[in-house]
């Protein structure tokens, strides 16, 4: 009977059945189908693209169908990169491709919230004030009782629905009252990576800067500023873009994920192995790029510092002692510091200690001379004689220098060693920490010397082979017998018992690298990231990384080098987003600080610390740092002008200025005079009193407290006020600072106002007193660029924002209108005092000879402000003028130009054509000024404003450094000279930037983007102390920690630090295991992470990977519910057991938040917590070193990391029955 | 001869980084609604693994696609028309929501609403089935990456063919993704299957659709599908299938899932095959010779004796020319690049893969030898991370030799490019030792390597 049913379709439908009746087609007739054809049919595709710190930048089409957002695509409509490679298109990931989903989703923030308790207090006392919100806001947060009732609150509901205008009038009244009660430097601001949205980013900053503010950095924040790269480059990060990976013949993926991290990319690196391209993974388990790899080294997590070192030695061995390789050689000399001389310090016995830099102030024949103690010397192997060459910091600045900053070595051939002609050689103590607990050693090693005049000198490339353990024949000193020698630094076989990587495949991989560097001349590249870039010893490790590309001339080549990937840092067109977002255009300085160290102070994790900062010391040190702790350092930091502190003094800098004005006296002179008297004190050196708390955060764009806040339960106890699961112990006495003040009672809600706004709950937003809800990446007018391609391209509203959500241009406008208002009665113009860190890319840079410190606290020098302390800038802050000053592009662009990376930029063309373009402003304080009202503006004016967007500006930044460097420079941005990138071009095409000062690398003629091409090709120097890449790096501290030179550091030792237990202890609590937080598969650091889509992909909550191996030994089975727990805090998730995974280590991946199915824990009963509640803040010394050279602060540039590698945590089953 | 035209994929699954943004932008157009929420007409799958819906690969248990009965007839595995009639109320061999997985979503309001309370709001797990608290034990992608793989790999049907112990140990490790769609058969089970005769293939193009007003939700199809690329949606009652993007195929823009891969792994395009001999091939008695078969079915589109055919078939000329550009063809036909999923399920499947060569150096590494010696790349074909006979039970019903010849032809483009790449003379001898022209390995180099958009579709 079937048979006959089939058969009976013959005649029954106009298909063809075939005759064994086994298949059916069907011409025509296809109504059935409309479903599907309907529901592919939409309105309009706007592009638009995803303001997320992930660095994909990419441009999508978003579909729209009845007003209402459906789905998105990816754009293919890059411009080509050439005929003989491939392309950009598509960029996109799964979470960019669930974006639209958050667009009508139940956790969308639709209206404006302020917890409930808070509220309904405010609103009482504005009853009893005569309806005067600033004194409403001052009744409540100035009575204790009061504060700590919304503050307690925090975090555990309540929120309820407030009006645009009630609620944007109380953050102005908290705005109004912090400023006049305690200062505009106890205001903060916090919103990361300007290049995911820059003028989103811009509105708050912006605010915050004009009303005197402080913004908070983020990418030392994040642990993703390498610091290594301002040591060796005086550079912030600049890397290839992802295109440059084809061009490179060897690549080396180290400790990054590219399947995963780098998405839209890695079809890059799959296509260049069909190049010929050898690609190498290290990664401690078989990570998804592994899949990739002709070789896996799964070096044990953060030991890959000992790999490089390993590797490193073997290329001195290889390529510079046993076969001077030409390439290599010729590099190094011309474009590193190998050759400058090093002066050695006796220190008896017969042993040395490197020292200093040579400089021309050591030489009788150039003594006098401009900068001398910054000239580096050479000795040049035709005369034997030393010599200054060309390009170093003294030349950067100055008179004589003009025409002289660069790297030309004219007629000088320099000496890489002194073993050619000197025998003479000196044993030189050397540092060593690779015992498994990380303690100091030491020992001898020989270099060759010759004295000049009292000094007795080598080279940087004499100390690297000694550091490294290549020996010489008649060298003395403790040298490895070969290869095999596992007993010393740093030989294959050494570092096999470091990292388990065999010593024969470490020493293989390194000469494969250094073989294709040769015959590529230098296209062999490291791409390396979070996974060894988050380690406390992070800068080190990377100065192992950089030693390899540098040493085979990989830098400033296509095709090689460091291709460093953390963070979304190359906000390409710099210039016009800086003026706009730090209120450059109507007043400067702006406050910015280092947010590790302001976190580490005001959240108190500082008071859980119980070792001295002399912990970290090297053997060969001078014992700088003992009897004090961390917290010292950076308050010593602070007041010798190295890095920012705000709030900088434990007082409201308005009212220094008005006893200054009573006293009849300029105010540094008074400040100057408070501090050395003792009536003033920085407010680091009391950062639990609460004049110095900081008190209000206001946070956009940013999760802090579900994604970056190390140490998270320090926050909610010391920062909030709110519940925490925090179990450590304070520092007992004994161990406490010595210069920062100690209070018995640690203080609990400092913050008096939490800000946020965000399209979505967060951790941050469910913890905030008020939330405003924000248009999503859907919703605006934007602008977006990346590192990791060169393209700039937008945002556009798809649909206009729904509900009452506002863009974030509009949200902090509308605040600063309503903060005006209040100001114009409770504050007026007040002048403000500035303490500005000596700054790098300015004569700041040699305020401190050689890297000496000097202390005036403890006498070692008069404070001399911008020399020995912060400058001290008086600010007139007119706050009733900052609504009008928001909206409008201010004088100063005219008056002063603009300024980056030391190149002054004449813009008085660019204001001209914005007030064109955008219309000018009528009546009030910006008469006249070219409009910032709307965001479409504020693109415009980021354009204008950049060389990279404004070929004007680029010519014009080339030709300014032309008089400087005495090279050619400007050529390279000639052909895009008339060129003006419009907002409209990057709404019609991600459209490419103009080569410009701004940036190191070269893009002339349509080439890929590789850093530093310009200084290997135009001669233009690094912006360090020799204007070469540094190894050896001088200043006092640097010697103190043992790192002058790379040298490998391995993780903290937790169980000796904080006495957490041993690694692979298994008790009745659980197994102790290496506790890492990578980048995750299904978000965006926390974006994402609650997206229904990429939830149903993964496990739907949070998860923690574990080997199969440590599971079974606390008897956990895949699913099952485990608690992880140390002294930090206490996390409730479910486990993930797979093979996969390397005993020991468990995977919890990053910022998973707390909001999506965490239930109650065991430990604490309290919810349990977020990744970092396992983590905390801990500051090495080595980042808060400033005024010297390359170690000079600038923003994002130089800051103490916010690492969080190092950490441990005991793992168990817990009960299988859970409650929330 | 009887020339038809048939739209077909071929994905590289040795560029595949296992991103699933084809799985998402495929949900997000096509089955992002109530009846479809456990629904993926694209999911990816971590090989070794479950697969979705899970062990759907165990056609003992499934009794998915064709066998050959003792007179070595093509019959469905499922049983004949009057099994299946019998059966019609009460399939029994269907793959219940927990092989796929129960769908759920999050109460995300309460984080917004939570009253003022002790704990900090929470998102709990919603069962989108039965609206009830939940916890959540499988998914579409549980094993992704290797979750849970002590547990649940073990389970891969694929796995359990071969012969070698697999073991699960951390320095063996070994993984990689399948993307996978509707094979948009050019004998398809599923529709063979169907008591309404509402499964067709598009005479011109060769998409398997299923006729939403015909379907009368007997489920027939999707325990005949070997491949479970047919849904029931429990919200219609009507079985859904991926459509090829016919929507976007029909005004030439490429399926959702292609032209969103960012691993730009995916190609499409026209396969002029003899549908005359589509029987004949499925009927191969052995498996090891299916792959041939199937490839001996396809017709070269140069030739003019097929492009005369093709005229008489009604095939419009600029539909030759496109099979003639095809990059499928190209793979399949001329570099011999591409496998069939499954061929022993004789469904003759139209998406196809490149094997992936993954890790390959590891044992010439051993040895201490020089890992890039083109010689040693073929040596090391035998010692992949990945078993070759993984590979061979995926593509080719367990025969080794043809997974092998494709990776040496991999590695040897590797090898050739090298030279090329650092500047070098090349070295013609390489591609030779795999039966290429030197022209032809650098033809194939463009097409995977350097994948421009118009050349992938």
């Amino acid at each position: 009977m079937s048979e006959a049913l089939v058969r009976s379709r013959r005649f029954f439908t106009r298909a063809e059945v075939s005759d064994d009746l086994r298949s059916l087609h069907r011409t025509g007739g296809r109504g059935a189908d409309d479903f599907y054809r309907d529901r592919w049919s939409h309105d309009k595709v706007v592009r638009s693209t995803h303001g997320v710190n992930c660095t994909g930048s990419c441009s999508w089409k978003v579909y729209v169908k009845d007003g209402i957002i459906t789905w998105e695509t990816q754009q293919t409509d890059y411009p080509s990169v050439g005929p003989d490679k491939p392309e950009y298109e598509p960029r996109g990931c799964p979470r960019g491709a669930a974006f639209s989903w958050y667009t009508y989703s139940p956790t969308r923030v639709r209206y404006p919230y302020v917890r409930g308790v808070l509220l309904q207090m405010y609103r009482e006392a504005k009853s009893q004030h005569d309806g005067d919100p600033v004194k409403a806001w001052a009744h409540v947060v100035d009575n204790p009782l009061r504060a700590k009732a919304y503050k307690s609150a925090r975090g555990k509901g309540g929120l309820v629905r407030a009006s645009w205008d009630e609620a944007t009038e109380m953050v102005a009244a908290a705005y109004v009252h912090t400023i006049r009660k305690w200062g505009p430097d106890r205001v903060a601001g916090f919103s990361p990576i300007p290049a995911m949205s820059m003028v989103s980013h811009a509105s708050g900053a912006r605010f915050t800067s004009l009303v005197g503010g402080t913004m908070l950095s983020f990418y030392d924040w994040y642990a993703d500023l390498p610091v290594a790269s301002p040591q060796v480059f005086g550079d912030q990060t600049d890397v290839p873009e992802s295109g440059d990976w084809w061009d490179a013949g060897y690549l080396i993926m180290w400790g990054s994920n590219l399947p995963v991290t780098r998405t839209p990319d890695a079809h890059w690196m799959a296509e260049a192995r069909y190049r010929g391209q050898k690609v190498v993974a290290v990664a401690p388990d078989y990570a998804d790029n592994v899949k990739f790899a002709d070789e896996w080294l799964p070096a044990r997590p953060g030991t890959d510092g000992a790999l490089a070192m390993a590797m490193g030695h073997v290329i001195l061995r290889e390529f510079f002692v046993d076969r001077p390789t030409p390439y290599f050689t010729d590099y190094t000399k011309r474009y590193t510091d190998l050759p400058y001389l090093v002066v050695l310090d006796d220190l008896g016995g017969g042993t040395y200690r490197p020292g200093k830099f040579l400089t021309a102030a050591d030489l009788p024949t150039h003594r006098n001379a401009e900068n001398a103690h910054f000239k580096t010397v050479v000795m040049d192997t035709r005369t034997d004689e030393p010599v200054v060459p060309n390009g170093s910091l003294g030349h950067r600045f100055g008179e004589t220098g003009v025409g002289r900053w660069n790297l030309d070595l004219e007629d000088v051939d320099p000496k890489l060693s002194l073993a050619d002609t000197s025998w003479d050689s000196v044993l030189v103590r050397l540092p060593r920490f690779d015992t498994p607990d990380g303690a100091a050693q030491d020992l001898s090693r020989g270099v060759p010397v010759r004295r000049v005049g009292q000094h007795l000198v080598t080279t940087v490339y004499d100390l690297m082979l000694a550091q490294y353990g290549v020996g010489r024949p008649g060298l003395p000193g403790e040298w490895p017998a070969s290869y095999d020698d596992a007993a010393a630094p740093y030989t294959p076989a050494w570092q096999e018992q470091v990292t388990g990587v065999p010593a024969a495949a470490a020493a293989r991989i390194a000469r494969e690298f250094a073989r294709n560097a040769e015959e590529s001349r230098g296209r062999s590249m490291i791409v390396m990231g979070a996974g060894t870039n988050h380690w406390f010893h992070s800068d080190t490790i990377y100065r192992g990384f950089l030693a390899l590309t540098t040493l085979t001339g990989c830098q400033g080549v296509n095709g090689g080098g460091w291709a460093h990937y953390v963070g979304q840092e190359k906000c390409r067109p710099i210039t016009g987003w800086a003026q706009l977002a730090f209120g450059l255009d109507w007043t400067r300085p702006p406050r910015q600080m280092i947010q590790t160290a302001y976190w580490y102070l005001h959240t108190d994790q500082y008071r859980y610390d119980h070792f001295g900062a002399d912990t970290l010391s090297a053997r060969t040190g001078q014992g700088r740092f003992g009897g004090r702790t961390t917290a010292d350092l950076i308050a010593q930091s602070a007041r010798m002008g190295w890095m920012p502190s705000y709030p900088t003094f434990d007082r409201n800098p308005h009212d220094l200025a008005d006893e200054a004005a009573a006293a009849g006296r300029p105010v540094a002179e008074h400040v100057v005079a408070q501090l050395k008297s003792g009536d003033l004190r920085f407010a680091c050196e009391d950062p639990d009193s609460p004049e110095n708390f900081p008190r209000i955060l206001a946070i956009w764009r940013a999760n802090l407290l579900g994604s970056s806040a190390k140490g998270n339960e320090y926050f909610l106890k010391h920062l909030l006020g709110a519940d925490s699961s925090l179990r450590a112990s304070e520092a007992p006495e004994g161990s406490r600072p010595r210069d920062v003040t100690w209070h018995d009672e640690a203080p609990e809600g400092k913050l008096d106002l939490l800000l946020s706004l965000d399209f979505r709950q967060t951790s941050t937003t469910i913890f905030s007193d008020v939330v405003l809800p924000a248009a999503t990446w859907y919703e605006k007018h934007d602008l977006n660029t990346t590192d990791m391609h060169p393209f700039v391209h937008s945002f556009n509203p798809a649909i206009a924002p729904p509900w009452q959500t506002r863009t974030d241009w509009d949200a902090w406008q509308t605040i600063a209108t309503k903060f005006s208002e209040l100001a114009a009665e409770h504050l007026g113009t007040r002048t403000d005092v500035v303490a500005v860190p000596l700054l790098h890319d300015t004569p700041d840079a040699m305020a401190n000879p050689h890297g000496v410190v000097r202390d005036w606290k403890a006498g070692e020098c008069e404070p001399v402000p911008g020399v020995t302390m912060p400058k001290l800038v008086a600010v007139e802050r007119d706050y009733a003028a900052v609504g009008a000053k928001m909206q409008a592009l201010g004088p100063l662009m005219e008056k002063l130009g603009t300024t980056t990376k030391g190149v002054t930029y004449d813009v008085n063309a660019s204001v001209d054509y914005l007030r064109a373009k955008n219309g000018a402003v009528r009546g009030g304080p910006a008469d006249g000024r070219p409009s910032l009202k709307r965001d479409v503006h504020a693109c415009e004016a980021i354009l204008a404003l950049s060389g990279t967007t404004n070929g004007h500006l680029a010519t014009q930044g080339f030709k300014t450094l032309e008089k400087r460097t005495g090279t050619l420079l400007h050529d390279l941005a000639a052909e895009h000279e008339g060129k003006q990138i419009t907002f409209a071009d990057t709404q019609a095409a991600p459209t490419p930037v103009i080569t410009s000062p701004e940036w190191s690398g070269s893009e002339t003629g349509g080439r890929r983007y590789s850093p530093f091409t310009i200084n290997v090709e135009r001669l233009k120097p690094w912006h360090t102390l020799t204007g070469r890449q540094h190894f050896y790096l001088d200043h006092d501290w640097m010697a103190e920690l043992g790192e002058n030179l790379p040298v490998y550091r391995p993780p903290l030792n937790m169980g000796a630090l904080f006495a957490e237990p041993s690694l692979g202890d298994v008790g009745e609590l659980g197994v102790t295991v290496r506790y890492l937080t990578p980048h995750n598969k299904w978000s965006i650091h926390s974006e994402y992470q609650d997206n229904l889509f990429m939830l149903s992909l993964s496990r739907g909550g949070q998860t923690i990977w574990m080997s199969d191996k440590d599971a079974a030994k606390v008897g956990v089975e895949d699913n099952d519910w485990v608690e992880a727990v140390n002294r930090n805090g206490v996390v409730v998730a479910r486990a993930v057991v797979s093979h996969r995974m390397p005993e020991g280590t468990v995977y919890m991946h990053h910022a998973q938040d707390r909001l999506i199915d965490v239930p109650i824990a065991e430990t604490s009963k309290k919810r349990g917590g977020i990744h970092n509640s396992l983590t905390r803040l801990l500051v090495k010394p080595s980042h808060l070193i400033g005024g010297y050279a390359q170690l000079s602060f600038a923003f994002n540039y130089l800051g103490p990391t916010g690492n969080q590698r190092d950490e441990v945590t005991v793992i168990r089953k817990r009960s299988q029955e859970v409650t929330y | 001869m009887r020339v038809m035209a048939q739209m077909a994929m071929v994905m590289n699954l040795d560029k595949c980084i296992g991103c699933h943004t084809c799985s998402v932008t495929c949900k997000q157009a096509w089955t992002n609604r109530a009846g479809t929420e456990y629904v993926w007409f694209n999911n990816v799958e971590t090989r070794p693994g479950q697969g979705y819906p899970r062990t759907y690969e165990d056609q003992e248990r499934w009794k998915g696609g064709w066998e050959l009965n003792r007179r070595g007839r093509l019959k469905l595995k499922g049983g004949g028309r009057l099994k299946k009639l019998a059966t019609i109320f009460s399939n029994p061999i269907m793959p219940s929501l927990k092989d796929y997985y129960e769908p759920w979503t999050y109460d995300y309001a309460t984080l917004t609403d939570a009253p003022a309370q002790e704990h900090t709001p929470v998102a709990r797990p919603k069962s989108l089935i039965s609206g009830k608290d939940m916890k959540i034990e499988w998914s579409a992608n549980w094993d992704d990456n290797l979750g849970g793989s002590a547990a649940t790999a073990a389970n891969d049907p694929v796995l359990r063919k071969i012969s070698d112990t697999v073991k699960f140990e951390f320095e063996q490790t070994f993984m990689f993704y399948l993307p996978r769609i509707c094979e948009h058969c050019l004998n398809p089970s599923c529709a063979a299957s169907c008591p309404s005769g509402a499964i067709y293939k598009r005479a011109e193009d060769g998409i398997v659709l299923v006729d939403q007003d015909r379907c009368r939700g007997w489920r027939m199809c999707v325990s005949g599908c070997p491949y479970k690329k047919v849904y029931f949606n429990h919200r219609t009652g009507k079985a859904e299938k991926c459509t090829f993007c016919f929507p976007r195929i029909e005004v030439g823009l490429p399926t959702v899932c292609s032209e969103t891969c960012v691993g730009r792994l995916r190609y499409i395009g026209l396969v002029l095959y003899d549908a005359d001999r589509v029987l004949e091939a499925a009927s191969t008695p052995d498996d090891h010779d299916l792959y041939e078969a199937q490839r001996s079915v396809f017709l070269d589109p140069s030739d003019p004796a097929v492009v005369r055919e093709a005229e008489r078939a009604g095939i419009p000329r600029d539909w030759v020319e496109a099979a003639q550009r095809s990059p499928i063809h190209a793979l399949i036909n001329r570099y011999k690049v591409a496998l069939p999923l499954h061929p022993e399920y004789r469904t003759m499947p139209m998406v196809w893969y490149i094997p992936p060569l993954s890790p390959v150096v590891d044992v010439v590494r051993d040895t201490g030898e020089d890992a890039e010696d083109e010689r040693n790349l073929f040596a090391a074909i035998e010692a992949l991370r990945i078993p070759i006979e993984y590979l061979a039970e995926l593509f080719t019903a367990g025969d080794v030799a043809p997974v092998d010849a494709v990776l040496r032809r991999l590695a040897a483009m590797r090898s050739y490019m090298r030279d090329l790449n650092l500047g070098r003379e090349p070295d013609g001898s390489i591609p030779a030792a795999v039966g290429m022209s030197e022209e032809e390995m650098y033809d194939m180099y463009r097409l995977l390597a350097l994948a421009k958009y118009d050349e992938r579709y």
